[in-house]
């Protein structure tokens, strides 16, 4: 972690100045969500539901998992209408 | 300065009228303040307006203690002696609308010898000329009669500027009535400042 | 002052004179919530939008919590925002005020100082706004309606300062200011829109995510931000810091703004902090904040001339704390009073008194202080009072033993 800064350094207004994807989260996970392209119709909702915007997906090909920062919730695999997200073990 | 205390009931316009009367004197040049008896205004209930005027700028915010005018737009208040004859200045006027004469007023509350009496069958005049008892703008004609202040049309045109059209007019024709008609009974004792 | 320009004698109470400044002040968005004695200015402010004299957007709310988070929210999308409130709806806002400020909102609000309930009371004190004292907004108090109008004008450019961006209070008290009409100039419209201008968000660097470009501080699609995200022990203090030295850097963005409505206007209070009377060479001075001082105004020239020294000091800004001015003030006196429209419960006097004398420590020779605590649920402040008041000060030599406050008006 850099250095902590100090108030002269930092934007006013509590404005976050780094951005959070440097923060590899992707290592707090115990399950991790596997997407099987069998069963997704592409219909988006993991995409939408991700709360921490881990699930990459461009609304034409089959959407993957950015693991460096999903934390493993899978609010994904829930909300998955076809059951094509397994939360698997490591 | 010149301060006025204006007595009315809850609705019947004492703010109102120390409203213009305040607007007259500042669109004369004068300096002016108009305020309530800060409170809720409650209809019916006995209520106070004020009026401070001035040649020069006014700074003091307070209440008025001792009025060089009292103005008294509502018959009934008239027995409550104390109220109405409190702080009045030596040498100031009380202005009430009554059907009685000023002497008869003078002898009825005891007025001091050091102040003036007018009086004004305000009620009357207001049924005939706006056909609704609303003595407040009357009493105006009144009180620019008894202190001078600002000169008639100022009030005239301060009112015709809050009350648009009609109602305006007949209040302006109430005013100059009003004016011509309050009967005067003089100071018997002249106050030196 | 030469320059000042024609402008229009009007008979204008408190709350009308702020709605009349608000009108020209090219103000976005008008959210708030009528509370007797502010209620005039949301009238009227609707009326001038309704006639097509106003080009705001007015949101109605339903409660001051809300009105106080749509000026936020306003605010933060880059827009400017105006509220106005007075005592248990400035006391519902109180979560938001703080909120507004840590985020740097330049929010304009009017506070019309009316005392705090319970028992309920509609009429002026100052424990609703001193009560926020520390909430991180400007707070510049009003003498009359002029000066309200004045304020409000001069809050815009304040707050959206670049070297400020906080939020300002301007305070009028009720009833005595806000329902008392006066003589107030207003200034033509496009020399008052000349003056404020337009809001223009202040502009960042956040390399790490926009490079080098300048972005505005604002809700803007095109460069996304995150406005009043977490922030626990490792940033929060020096956010903090950052609004602690944006109030001092406020006084000379105040003073400035000040001198130069003064100079379009012919109207200033002082040097826009402290608003001395007959002060130079008074033997002792009397201060304290509102209305009242004007009414000491006349108590002064009374004293005066019956060959007293005595002068008058009103504080116009309260936040920040104008402690400088006020030892060079008080460095030359013999004695001094102050008045405090508010009561501190378990302190040893009311808020500004406690200020005064904490401002007077460093100095070597300092006059004693009196406190007095007055006005309370807006018990009237008579001249007699005052001169009686000014009469105990000036025969006062001594620093009395303990902390003296007295009470004037209060029946035992």
């Amino acid at each position: 972690m850099s250095a902590l800064r100090g108030w002269k350094e930092i934007p006013i207004a509590g404005i976050p100045f780094e951005p959070a994807v440097k923060y590899k989260t992707g290592d707090w996970r115990v399950f991790r969500p596997v997407i099987d392209n069998e069963k997704c119709i592409k219909c988006g909702l993991c995409w939408m539901f991700c709360p921490d915007s881990s699930i990459i997906w461009d609304g034409d090909n089959f959407p993957t998992v950015d693991y460096e920062h999903c934390k493993g919730c899978g609010i994904c695999a829930h909300e998955c209408p076809t059951k094509a997200i397994e939360m698997v073990r490591g | 300065m010149l301060e006025i205390r204006w007595h009315g009931r809850g609705g019947q316009g004492v703010w109102s009228a120390s409203a213009v009367l305040a607007s007259a004197a500042i669109n004369t040049g004068k300096y002016a303040q108009s305020f309530p008896q800060f409170g809720p205004e409650r209809t019916g209930a006995p209520v106070l307006a004020f009026n401070r005027i001035d040649d020069r700028p006014i700074v003091v915010h307070s209440m008025i203690y001792e009025p060089d005018i009292v103005v008294v737009i509502d018959r009934t208040l008239l027995s409550d002696r104390e109220a109405i004859l409190g702080g009045l200045r030596p040498g100031g006027h009380l202005i009430a609308d009554t059907d009685e004469s000023p002497e008869e007023l003078r002898a009825r509350l005891q007025v001091h010898d050091s102040i003036h009496v007018w009086t004004l069958d305000a009620v009357t005049l207001a049924l005939e000329e706006v056909g609704r008892a609303f003595t407040n703008t009357p009493m105006l004609g009144a009180v620019i009669k008894a202190a001078g202040v600002v000169p008639l049309e100022a009030i005239e045109e301060s009112i015709k500027e809050r009350w648009k059209g009609e109602i305006g007019e007949k209040n302006v024709k109430a005013v100059r009535r009003a004016f011509n008609e309050v009967a005067h009974s003089p100071a018997k004792v002249e106050v030196t400042a | 002052m030469a320059k000042s320009v024609q402008q229009r004698m009007m008979s204008l109470n408190g709350d009308e004179a702020v709605a009349w400044a608000a009108r020209q002040s090219n103000v976005d968005v008008v959210a708030a919530f009528p509370i007797t004695p502010q209620t005039i200015i949301m009238e009227r402010i609707a009326e001038f939008i309704h006639d097509g004299l106003m080009d705001s957007e007015i949101i109605r709310v339903e409660s001051e919590h809300s009105a106080l988070s749509a000026s936020w929210g306003a605010s933060i999308a880059g827009a400017r925002a105006f509220t106005a409130t007075a005592a248990n709806g400035l006391a519902l806002m109180w979560e938001i005020l703080y909120i507004v400020a840590s985020s740097r909102a330049p929010v304009v609000m009017a506070v019309v100082n009316r005392a705090l309930s319970a028992p309920i009371n509609i009429h002026c004190d100052h424990s609703d706004s001193m009560g926020a004292r520390d909430s991180g907004w400007i707070q510049i108090y009003s003498e009359d309606a002029q000066e309200a109008y004045d304020n409000t004008i001069q809050a815009f450019r304040i707050a959206e300062h670049e070297n400020v961006q906080l939020p300002v209070m301007v305070m009028l008290d009720g009833f005595l200011i806000s329902h008392t009409m006066q003589n107030v100039q207003i200034l033509p419209e496009d020399v008052v829109s000349d003056f404020v201008g337009y809001r223009k968000p202040s502009r960042i660097k956040l390399p790490e995510f926009y490079g080098e470009k300048e972005i505005p501080l604002m809700l803007n699609p095109k460069y996304p931000i995150s406005i009043g995200p977490l922030d626990l022990y490792d940033y929060y203090f020096e956010h903090k810091m950052q609004q602690i030295e944006a109030m001092k850097r406020a006084p000379e963005v105040i003073k400035e703004i000040h001198k130069e409505f003064a100079e379009i206007s012919g109207r200033s209070y002082g040097d826009g902090l402290l608003d001395p009377y007959r002060a130079e060479d008074a033997d002792a001075l009397i201060m304290g904040i509102g209305s009242t001082m004007g009414t000491m105004k006349a108590v002064v020239d009374e004293l005066r001339e019956e060959g007293k020294k005595v002068g008058s000091v009103r504080i116009r800004t309260f936040r920040p704390f104008p402690a400088d001015e006020i030892r060079e003030l008080a460095s030359g006196v013999s004695s001094l009073g102050v008045l405090d429209r508010s009561a501190s419960f378990g302190a040893e006097g009311g808020p500004l008194f406690m200020e005064v004398r904490s401002a007077l420590y460093s100095l070597k020779d300092r006059p004693p202080v009196l406190g007095y605590i007055y006005g309370l649920g807006g018990r009237d402040m008579p001249p007699r009072l005052l001169k009686k008041i000014a009469e105990e000060v000036l025969s006062t030599r001594e620093e009395p033993e303990r902390p003296r406050v007295g009470y004037p008006g209060a029946r035992e």
